[in-house]
């Protein structure tokens, strides 16, 4: 069995089969996910589908039900081994950032090099302040920070010691809109050039996109589906992985002959059985409108919405929304052509839609 | 014991470093807390286990002459103390937060000074002012020329009525620090929706305001009941005989201690029923608040005449609580002058009280951190149960944790040849069973403001539980630790019944010379040590009022 695991073991984070419980009450339930050294993965769901738990988990904050934790090949958790947290050298950057209110800024960051020499150490201190850009803040407090820079300094005290591993914990959720994209992406590039292997849990799609080579969407303390953030966005295996990812135009529909029949015409429905109930996700992006007399569509209502406009349809008996790029504001009761575009339309069994 | 609060909010707080459930893992953690929770758990079941063994002689004897008087004393003095401390401390608290008028806000923390008052130093206080050969008297009788006691009737103060007087004045505190915070929290838009459907100020506290606080006051009232029963000082020398004095007598004196524990056991009933009703009206209180908006309370602004009035009510607490005792006791230190107050015999007794409250306050907050923190990394049903059993001991009287100790401590000598009984250190673990629970709800409380991801960041960053202690926790609740250990230093300069009870041969503290001399009748003789005393004591009403001046929700004015 050792030599088995050193043959398929992964370098990086393995997380194999976790299940944790709180109290009796299951929040994970068999998690398998790896992350490639120097890659972001990030862990993705709603609140209370067990990401956070996941996280600390790998951290060894939590001890798991069962399932294994290998880092690098060693293994940190299960079969009877639970390294502390202490012993695994990853670094956690948490949501309310967590610096010791009672040391300043330079002694938030040396506090996990304390087994470098004095000289080194402030060295590795001044340096990890210049790459986060906090340099001149070394001997302020941290009630002193702004949200955005507390962060940072997080950043650099959880990297300054050289972590195997980075877990981030929702970092960005304490930052206002307009900060949040800058240190978003400032936090990305440092990572990145540090060539650590990061896994980040968020419940924001866009972050996850922005931030991740690769998304484990989960759900109920299970992942729902795993892989690059095109792939969920663009082949999403459910309609809960479809509707997480932006709003979508729900249509119930039939099968016949291998397809669905939809009010933009016929559309390929593999995999289902005739006669079966489906569901049609369409994304509101994926209707392109165009003025036209004769169209089956009817402008109920308009709104600019800033990059696009959104608007309000009726086809068919049935109310959709459509979004359009840029200023497009028909008046009520004006008569559209829809067109549908295939890649952005998706049909499930309907029985899916309810898991 | 307002930190019991700050206990309570602490343990609603959601735990995210929650445990697996059911899984016990016994860490050494785990195994210090449990031997520490036992340690400091004997002695109260010791003395609770008195109630199922069967009675001897003696106990017959007792229940045929002398048990029913302590009940019925017990149970007058609570009567009188409950209803004095409710009306009292109920009254100041409404007019203090809810009315306007010249001095409200010097009251609201001068009317906590009583507390720095033990109830026996106002009671030999105020016999020395009282009785027929005091001040009060002599000058009535020079006023009338009244000859001698026969010719006018004055009230006698070592009766029930006075022991009723003087606890009532020294814990209305309680009521008014619970009653005044229920006052404060409660929503003005509640206050104000009472007024707008039609209620009068007077009407919309007798219908709104007073039914919300009514848990806190409950509460308040249970905690100076607690007090009342664990009194010894006053009872025994106005001669009112209650279980606290029957256990010193039947120990002592008869030299009976399982009767004594049996006595304990009986009392401890009584503090069980005190300990339900304020666990019971806390928890009510808690679902009471529909609305949580703040703001700062509109007060009523009160006329001259009312204002007046209000300030009377207000003082009179104030001035006979504290005032005039202290101001009698300095009086009579300066008398017996400057030289017998620098004696090697009076610093000795400094020495004494200093040293026990010292040790007893710095072992009560260690094994406070110790306790709290284990139940911290391990939050297992296992840990919340021995935290449990090392703070029964803060609602019962000292002269029962007197007898559960040196009872304890017996056995502990036929056990292992160790005789402790008669030691300072004895003392100082009797001392830890009483007020481990005054430094833990402290220590808990602080812990709690080190979130659990400041924890889990050190842990990660590579320390250890003992690292992360040292360098992060105890650094950052410094400020609480000291608080904490003052307030069981100054509790523990106190005590009287168990100090009386379990001091080694000749070895005398403040407490205990106060005593002693005041029973000897050498009242001026005792005022030095009372004296010394009341100061000490004034220092947690100080760090009590500075944190009732910070806790105005809401921006004060």
């Amino acid at each position: 069995m050792i030599d088995d695991m050193d043959q398929t073991c992964p370098a990086g984070l393995y997380l194999d089969g976790i299940f944790h419980a709180y109290d009796g009450k299951p929040v994970v339930r068999g998690v398998t996910v790896a992350v490639p050294p120097g890659q972001m993965v990030c862990l993705l769901g709603p609140s209370g589908c067990g990401k956070t738990t996941t996280l600390r988990i790998a951290a060894g904050l939590e001890r798991s039900s069962r399932g294994r934790v290998t880092l690098n090949c060693q293994l940190v958790s299960g079969d009877g081994v639970h390294l502390p947290p202490e012993a695994r050298n990853v670094g956690f950057l948490f949501q309310d950032y967590a610096l010791f209110p009672h040391l300043n800024v330079a002694a938030n960051v040396a506090f996990g090099l304390d087994r470098l020499g004095r000289g080194e150490r402030s060295r590795r201190v001044d340096e990890m302040l210049r790459q986060v850009g906090m340099d001149s803040y070394a001997d302020s407090w941290p009630h002193q920070l702004s949200g955005g820079q507390q962060q940072r300094v997080a950043l650099a005290r959880a990297l300054a010691p050289k972590p195997r591993l980075m877990l981030l914990d929702e970092p960005f959720s304490g930052l206002d809109k307009r900060l949040r994209d800058q240190v978003r992406d400032q936090t990305l590039h440092v990572l990145k050039s540090s060539g650590v292997s990061t896994l980040m849990v968020t419940h924001d799609p866009e972050e996850a996109m922005f931030m991740a080579d690769a998304i484990a969407l989960m759900k109920d303390g299970r992942i729902v589906q795993f892989g690059s953030p095109e792939e969920l966005y663009l082949r999403p295996a459910t309609p809960f992985v479809a509707s997480f990812f932006g709003e979508v135009n729900l249509i119930p529909v039939q099968v016949g002959g291998g397809m669905v029949q939809t009010p933009f015409g016929p559309l390929a429905a593999p995999g289902l059985e005739d006669g079966q109930a489906a569901e049609l996700l369409i994304r509101p992006e994926g209707l392109a409108l165009r003025p036209d007399p004769q169209g089956t569509a009817e402008v109920l209502a308009a709104r600019m919405l800033g990059r696009v406009s959104l608007i309000h349809l009726r086809v068919g008996g049935l109310h959709l929304h459509a979004r359009v790029p840029g200023h497009f504001m028909p008046a009520e009761g004006t008569r559209l052509a829809a067109e549908l575009d295939a890649s952005q339309a998706h049909v499930y069994p309907a029985e899916a839609g309810k898991a | 014991m307002a930190d019991t609060e700050l206990a309570s909010s602490f343990a609603a707080r959601p735990d995210p470093a929650r445990g697996t459930a059911g899984c016990v893992r016994l860490s050494g953690w785990g195994i210090a807390a449990l031997a520490i929770a036992v340690l400091v758990g004997t002695p109260v079941v010791v003395v609770g286990l008195h109630v199922l063994t069967p009675s001897g002689d003696v106990w017959r004897h007792l229940v045929e002459t002398v048990l029913a008087e302590y009940v019925v004393n017990s149970l007058w003095l609570m009567m009188g103390v409950g209803t004095g401390v409710a009306f009292g401390g109920v009254g100041v608290a409404w007019l203090v937060t809810m009315c306007r008028f010249p001095g409200a806000r010097l009251l609201e923390w001068a009317l906590l000074l009583p507390m720095a008052m033990p109830a026996y130093v106002v009671a030999y206080t105020y016999t020395g002012l009282l009785d027929y050969a005091g001040p009060v008297q002599a000058a009535l009788r020079a006023v009338f020329g009244w000859g001698s006691a026969r010719d006018y009737w004055f009230p006698e103060i070592r009766s029930l009525g006075g022991a009723v007087w003087v606890m009532v004045m020294v814990l209305y505190p309680y009521v008014y620090m619970l009653a005044r915070a229920a006052f404060l929290e409660q929503s003005v838009c509640v206050l104000e929706a009472s007024r707008t459907l039609g209620r009068s100020p007077w009407q919309a506290f007798r219908q709104v305001a007073l039914p919300l606080a009514r848990p806190a006051i409950a509460a308040g009232v249970a905690l100076a009941l607690m007090e009342t029963l664990n009194d010894f000082g006053t009872v025994h020398y106005f001669a009112v005989d209650t279980f606290t004095t029957g256990i010193y007598r039947t120990w002592l004196g008869l030299g009976q201690p399982a009767v004594a524990a049996q006595l304990g056991a009986v009392l401890m009933i009584f503090v069980l029923v005190l300990l339900l009703v304020e666990r019971l009206s806390r928890g009510a209180g808690r679902t009471h608040h529909t609305s949580s908006r703040w703001r700062t309370l509109p007060r009523f602004r009160l006329g001259p005449g009312a204002g007046i009035l209000a300030l009377v009510f207000c003082g009179l607490p104030i001035l006979l609580g504290f005032a005039v005792p202290s101001l009698a006791l300095a009086w009579w230190s300066w008398q017996s002058g400057a030289e017998t107050l620098f004696t090697a015999d009076f610093l000795r007794l400094v020495r004494n009280s200093f040293v026990l409250a010292a040790a007893a306050a710095v072992t009560a907050v260690l094994v406070a951190v110790l306790l709290g923190y284990a139940q911290r990394l391990d939050p297992s049903w296992m840990n919340r149960g021995a935290v449990r059993l090392a703070s029964l001991g803060y609602a019962v009287p000292g002269s029962v944790i007197a007898v559960g100790t040196l009872m304890t401590l017996g056995v502990v000598n036929t056990l292992s040849g160790v005789l402790l009984i008669g030691s300072v250190g004895a003392l100082v673990y009797a001392y830890l069973v009483r007020f481990l629970a005054v430094s833990f709800n402290a220590v808990e409380a602080s812990l709690g403001k080190v979130t659990a991801s400041i924890e889990a960041a050190s842990r990660t960053l590579g320390k250890g539980a003992w690292a992360t202690l040292r360098l992060v926790h105890v650094p950052i609740i410094r400020g609480s630790l000291l608080s904490a250990s003052l307030l069981v230093f100054v509790d523990v300069m106190k005590e009287l019944p168990a100090t009386l009870i379990m001091r080694p041969f000749n070895f005398d503290t403040l407490a205990v010379r106060t005593f002693s001399l005041a029973s000897d009748e050498r009242l001026a003789d005792a005022a030095a040590p009372a004296l010394a005393i009341v100061l000490v004591g004034l220092a947690p009403v100080i760090l009590l009022s500075r944190a009732i001046a910070r806790s105005r929700p809401g921006g004060g004015e």
